[in-house]
């Protein structure tokens, strides 16, 4: 009920459309994977689409290598992509191609960083308690 | 603000500080699930109103207390202190739940571990969320403190 | 935060208003989420709700000096949460309205990766605070898809009892809070007491009213008390008898239905192209309910029906919430009747902690405890996305795991993260006053859209 298909960058853009004009109405998710040294490339956008028609979903995931870090929007295809590419773009750096307004969503503007990426750490405080030796 | 204490002003500063517990005001500040704890206090089973603060203040000059309900993310933090710098003195604030007194669970890069960063705080109420129960406790305690004369605003 | 300012040893950092080291005002700059008078074309289009199809009620243009930008900012009494919408006023009339969220952004998916998946729930429960049961449940299932395991029936039937009992509860504090909004005030007195019922029941069975860490992959947390059965009567006795009451003081009322109906709608065609989920799309005569089409855990042995309407109006995403209540109070009372006798956690040692009492006897049982609870069950490589359907719409859950204890990425799709992308579409070209009647029929709760 939910297939997986492994598309490259430059196909990426046409092949929603088809897939857009074949009857996956509604776009359901989008978000991104770190494969911090997992894998190369660094970076995966997954992609879920839904069709009410025919009661499937499908799973597009794009691979994005760190050196070149950018990706055709598909804003133009599914309107409802704005928020989540720019989620996107905030926790993790990817550039969106023709986003209409490609800004942080979620930190504050002047953030310095990518949260979600795994070279950032968790910003975890150590919590000193009474009587503890210090904690650095 | 500030009185001199002496002899002469004794029985006032009683009234005045019994008049200032009997009808504060809260201004809303519900963030996240602290506020439906917050508005199911101020509802029908858990009545807030019998002690005169059923009525949940929008503009912050015409509040007095600041009930800090929720957790405090770093972009929210300046509107914080804007709304606490708008209130007129005398003003108090309770910092209810975990995630406002201390950060609660969430230990990380998003939150102010303690809105005591932000503010200063009268009283802590623990829970996560803190039923309806706690949170009265909370209010009453701050109002024995009010009239003990142990906060001096 | 300003970080490249003056150094914060001597000055008080988030002290706005204070003189010392000058006027800080710019800790509230928007920066870069201004909107600006001139914005590129398509930036228009998507602000004034035109993107898909283009409709006006409000017609007469003025010129431009006389529109005016107003920031309905981060704290306002309407309820909905820290929710910022800068709005270019005409009059009354809102032209353009741009949404700015990320104010209770916690990191929750950070925090995600650094839990095991015994504790998962405990963080993604937090999201969607009126309907914590429905993330739990998100969670645990795409944790046992990737398990590849399945829950016993008593367990299922449990979880359908709990979420749909949250369903009401969280529709109850949707029409409370919305006929507040809108000047009916009793509405959030009675909304309220009504849900006190249902919170009761929750104490009784999970430890807390909201938030509880009840739903965790394998099972339920722990059995249900005694005597639920007379607590759940009770509640499917008193919820449609004040639903009427509900009924009796709005549904004929002419001011009810001058301010709800024919406002805020939105077509089919937006709703598709948005993605727009739950009552706003049923409400818009699509009747798509994940429920009946992609049925999770155990449901599809339930009889109800999904109710839905065509008019696409705030009144009728009002009538769509009193409806769903009482499907829901159908699906609660058949769970009651039929509850399945036998376990309510999976039997799998290497996953579900063993019970107290055999702690004492069996050394193999307080391995598999301490492994349990300190380093957690392994979960094998792989990625899973499950959806389903919570009061607001579709709620999924993407988890990568790399074969150790803890999720390499998770991620929960919100439903009110998707929703919010309609407002331009409902406040545009309306007068203000439908503006505040239009969010409050979306039904956005900003922990689910901010994480």
């Amino acid at each position: 009920m939910n297939e997986v298909q492994q598309i490259e960058v430059n196909e990426y853009h046409d092949h929603i459309k088809s897939l857009f004009e074949e009857g996956y109405e509604m776009m359901m998710d989008l978000t991104a994977v770190d494969w911090f040294r997992k894998k190369e490339p660094r970076f995966e956008v997954v992609v879920n689409l839904l069709s009410l028609s025919k009661n499937i979903r499908k799973t597009i995931k794009v691979q994005v290598p760190d050196e070149n870090l950018t990706i055709p929007s598909i804003t133009d295809i599914y309107p409802g992509a704005n928020f989540y590419e720019r989620e996107v773009f905030d926790m993790f750096g990817i550039v969106f191609e023709n986003h209409p307004d490609l800004t942080r969503i979620l930190m504050p503007d002047d953030w310095i960083g990518h949260p979600l990426r795994k070279d950032y750490g968790s910003g975890r405080i150590p919590v000193q308690f009474k009587n503890a030796p210090s904690v650095d | 603000m500030y009185s001199p204490d002496n002899i002469f002003t004794t029985t006032i500063d009683k009234a005045v500080r019994w008049s200032r517990t009997q009808s504060m005001w809260p201004v809303t500040f519900g963030l996240a699930c602290c506020a439906i704890e917050m508005m199911a206090a101020g509802s029908a089973k858990y009545d807030l109103a019998r002690y005169g603060m059923e009525v949940f203040r929008a503009s912050p000059r015409q509040a007095d207390l600041m009930i800090v309900a929720g957790r405090v993310s770093q972009k929210m933090a300046p509107v914080l202190r804007q709304v606490y710098d708008q209130m007129a003195e005398p003003k108090w604030v309770i910092a209810m739940g975990a995630c406002s007194s201390t950060g609660g669970m969430f230990n990380n890069y998003a939150l102010v571990q303690g809105v005591d960063h932000i503010v200063p705080v009268d009283i802590y109420v623990p829970g996560c969320p803190p039923g309806p129960q706690s949170l009265m406790h909370g209010i009453l305690t701050l109002h024995d403190k009010i009239m003990a004369g142990e906060i001096n605003r | 935060m300003v970080k490249n300012k003056e150094n914060s040893e001597d000055l008080d950092f988030w002290a706005t208003n204070s003189e010392e080291g000058g006027w800080n005002i710019s800790s509230t700059d928007e920066g870069s989420q201004k909107m600006n008078d001139e914005e590129s074309e398509q930036q228009m289009k998507i602000q004034t709700g035109s993107d898909v199809v283009d409709d006006y009620f409000i017609e007469e243009e003025t010129s431009e000096d006389e529109r005016m930008i107003v920031n309905m900012g981060p704290q306002h009494p309407s309820t909905h949460g820290v929710l910022r919408l800068q709005v270019e006023l005409e009059g009354e009339a809102v032209r353009r309205v741009k949404p700015i969220i990320g104010y209770l952004h916690t990191g929750m998916e950070k925090t995600g990766e650094e839990l095991t998946y015994l504790q998962g729930p405990t963080n993604t429960t937090r999201m969607d605070y009126l309907s914590p049961f429905f993330n739990e449940l998100v969670f645990s299932l795409t944790t046992e898809k990737l398990l590849d395991i399945e829950v016993p029936a008593r367990a299922e039937t449990i979880r359908i009892l709990m979420t749909e009992l949250n369903r009401v509860s969280s529709h109850l504090v949707a029409l409370a809070t919305g006929g507040m909004d809108i000047g009916a005030l009793s509405m959030m007195i009675f909304g309220f007491r009504e849900r006190e019922l249902v919170l009761n029941f929750f104490e009784k069975t999970t430890g807390l009213r909201m938030n509880h860490n009840y739903i965790r992959p394998g099972g339920v947390a722990a059995d249900l008390p005694d005597n639920w059965q007379k607590d759940v009567k009770e509640i499917l006795k008193i919820i449609p008898e004040k639903l009427k009451d509900y009924d009796e003081m709005l549904l004929d009322n002419p001011i009810w239905q001058g301010r709800l109906q024919n406002v805020g709608i939105i077509t089919p065609e937006e709703c598709l192209a948005y993605g727009i989920t739950g009552p706003s799309l049923r409400a818009s005569g699509q009747g798509w309910d994940l429920r009946k089409m992609q049925p999770y855990s155990g449901i599809e042995k339930f009889d109800f029906d999904v109710p839905v309407l065509q008019e696409s109006d705030v009144f009728a995403r009002w009538r769509i919430k009193v409806l769903e209540i009482l499907e829901s109070l159908k699906i609660v009372e058949q769970a009651m009747d039929n509850m399945p006798k036998g376990p309510y956690k999976i039997q799998d040692k290497k996953v579900t902690p063993p019970p107290r009492k055999r702690l004492d006897e069996s050394m193999e049982a307080l391995i598999h405890h301490f492994k349990i609870y300190t380093e957690g069950f392994k979960v094998p490589e792989g990625d899973a996305y499950v959806a389903v359907e919570s009061p607001r719409g579709e709620l999924g859950c993407y988890i990568v795991s790399d074969g150790s204890s803890k999720p390499f990425r998770m991620h929960v799709r919100g439903p009110s993260f998707c929703n919010l992308q309609a407002l331009p579409i409902v406040m545009a070209d309306s007068p203000i006053a439908d503006a505040v009647a239009a969010i409050a029929s979306l039904d956005p709760v900003i922990g689910d859209v901010d994480r």
